[in-house]
């Protein structure tokens, strides 16, 4: 079983985040998108986080780090950003999907 | 003539996951006809409203984001950024929007102030009335 996680919160305002982070297994992802974007900002809290992660994929929806003025300098290394048609790739490739609302 | 109050709008959510932050806008620029003593705090995820390069067409949201260099016209000049909330987000001042306004001499000064926490619950201390978003 191969899961995809998203995260739609921002990782400073509701536990979504870390609730996905502690539940998530080896091999699963994690696409964070609208406000979760925010938890790979480079010297955040959140983004430590993911960094500490080894065994997990995390991804982060291209559109919604570029309405928020948050540039690809500013994001984390080992987070891949997709667009729609990946975020439609990475909900095939995997058995299930869990929301984290 | 009624005699002019403070009114602090604080600002603590992000910017298209909800609502809030384009009400808040909306009611700053309503509220700046009335010639009261405005102040804006931005603070928590707030401080996200006020990134700059926000770019909105593929998630099909209106960019309200131009609309805070407005606010300089509408005589708001206190625009307090709360920098823990900042720190704690990995955001720099650099990473904001650069808002000003023209004092009587038509000099250009930022609008922007940055405050510590305690600096901010005393400027929150000190108001007539509090708006909330």
């Amino acid at each position: 079983m191969t899961m995809l996680h998203t995260v739609n919160k921002s990782p400073f305002e509701r536990n979504s985040f870390d609730s996905c982070l502690s539940h998530a297994k080896d091999g699963s992802s994690v696409l964070l998108i609208e406000d979760g974007i925010y938890a790979v900002i480079k010297g955040s809290d959140a983004a430590d986080k993911i960094q500490g992660a080894s065994g997990i994929s995390v991804y982060a929806l291209g559109p919604d780090l570029k309405a928020r003025g948050i540039g690809e300098d500013q994001i984390i290394e080992g987070v891949t950003v997709v667009d729609y048609g990946g975020f439609v790739d990475l909900v095939t490739r995997h058995d299930n999907v869990q929301s984290w609302l | 003539m009624s005699e002019i109050k403070k009114f602090l709008y604080v600002n603590r959510k992000a910017p298209y996951g909800t609502v809030y932050a384009l009400e808040s806008l909306e009611v700053v620029l309503i509220g700046a006809a009335f010639d009261q003593d405005v102040s804006l705090a931005f603070l928590d995820d707030g401080v996200f409203q006020l990134a700059k390069g926000q770019k909105t067409t593929d998630i099909g949201m209106k960019n309200f984001s131009p609309t805070y260099s407005a606010l300089g016209d509408y005589e708001v000049k206190k625009i307090y950024v709360e920098k823990e909330s900042l720190e704690q987000r990995g955001l720099t001042p650099d990473d904001l929007l650069h808002l000003t306004y023209e004092d009587e001499d038509y000099a250009e000064k930022d609008s922007i102030q940055l405050v510590s926490r305690a600096e901010l619950a005393d400027i929150m201390d000190q108001q007539d009335v509090v708006m909330s978003f």
